[in-house]
């Protein structure tokens, strides 16, 4: 008997569920999680406008980071494997998801990457979403941290106009610094503008052609690396998060 | 347009629970989608309207239930207001959201003679 709408109708039922709709995706990104933790990989989701230069801090942070760290990295990409090409020859472990016309990554696309990524042997495991300030911010993937780029080609209002994006972040990177000078940017608006919309604001400068700042930021992502004690044994970890899997993983 | 995407996934979870409960022709899905949330009411009803056609939402109506964004101290509990810096103003302590960011099918009215 329908009691809500008051139709009457004896076969109209109301079923309670209360559950989010990305449900689904939601329980995918704990697997990408269960993969990451297992492994000892500190996973971050790069997210940002087209042209931010999330690719370009990529190739920064390997530079900065050759013979420290060993970084992967996936890129979403609609059309090309041009980022993936650019992060393997700066020495970054890559491949591509190719969504196609789909605007952002979700978890079962990244699990699949996951799947055929050629290394398991990585401390940071960059994310690299499809360019976009908005879809992106919905999904969740498995990562530890959401970090985003904004460049200051993009102008100070940006949070505020995509607060989505920016109260999702747990790190912005202004991006491409060097160009301040011949620009009428006011570093002050853009951080009065994120601590509107992201609560516990935080911010580096950034800039990946002279390299300013990217120290700040290996700091940054070496503080949140699992500590080497939470570290399982990396032969044995892909199969030691007890989870249930539908298909193999493949032994590399 | 990552709505066409979300209404992919409701109608995915409608259509489980039509198998479990027996269920038949839709008639009502209740939603509850935060401001914040970065869903576009209009935009999902317009991609429910056009995917909804030869699924077991077909005719179906969605009736959703806007929430604003509310943000408040995880310590003391004080409301922010609107646009405010997202920081206590009395602790200093990073605000929380208490509500604004749902993307959450709450109710579905269907023919389900066995229930």
């Amino acid at each position: 008997m329908c009691e809500t709408c008051g139709c009457g109708d004896p076969e109209i039922v109301p079923i309670e569920v209360q559950e989010r709709i990305l449900s689904d995706n939601d329980a995918q990104a704990g697997h990408n999680r269960s993969h990451f933790e297992g492994l000892g990989v500190l996973a971050i989701n790069l997210m940002g406008s087209p042209g931010a230069g999330k690719t370009a801090v990529l190739e920064a942070t390997a530079k900065a980071a050759a013979g420290r760290l060993k970084l992967g990295a996936v890129s979403g990409d609609l059309a090309t494997e041009r980022d993936a090409d650019r992060l393997n020859a700066a020495g970054i472990v890559s491949s591509t998801i190719t969504t196609g016309s789909a605007c952002h990554l979700d978890a079962r696309l990244v699990h699949h990457a996951l799947h055929h990524f050629p290394s398991n042997d990585r401390d940071i495991f960059f994310i690299e979403n499809v360019g976009n300030l908005v879809c992106p911010a919905i999904y969740d993937l498995g990562q530890a941290a959401n970090v985003v780029t904004l460049s200051v080609t993009e102008g100070e209002d940006k949070p505020l106009k995509y607060p989505v994006m920016f109260q999702k972040a747990d790190l912005v990177l202004l991006t491409k610094t060097d160009l301040i000078p011949h620009l009428d940017f006011d570093v002050g608006a853009v951080e009065d503008a994120l601590a509107r919309v992201m609560p516990g604001a935080r911010m580096l400068k950034v800039s990946a052609r002279t390299g300013d700042g990217i120290d700040a930021w290996l700091h940054w992502l070496q503080e949140r690396r699992p500590e080497p004690a939470e570290r399982p044994p990396k032969a044995h970890a892909h199969h030691g998060h007890g989870h249930q899997h539908g298909h193999s993983h493949e032994q590399r | 347009m990552h709505e066409y995407s979300i209404v992919a996934s409701l109608i995915d979870r409608v259509q489980h629970e039509a198998a479990v409960h027996g269920g038949s022709r839709v008639h009502r899905l209740h939603l509850k989608i935060g401001e914040l949330s970065g869903v576009e009411v209009d935009l999902l009803k317009t991609a429910f309207d056009t995917f909804r056609e030869r699924t077991i939402c077909d005719g179906a109506e969605l009736a959703i239930d806007t929430v604003a964004p509310a943000w408040a101290c995880p310590a003391c509990n004080q409301c922010l207001a609107a646009g405010a810096v997202l920081r206590c103003s009395t602790c200093g302590r990073p605000a929380r959201m208490v509500q604004g960011d749902e993307i959450i099918l709450e109710r579905i009215e269907m023919e389900a003679p066995d229930v």
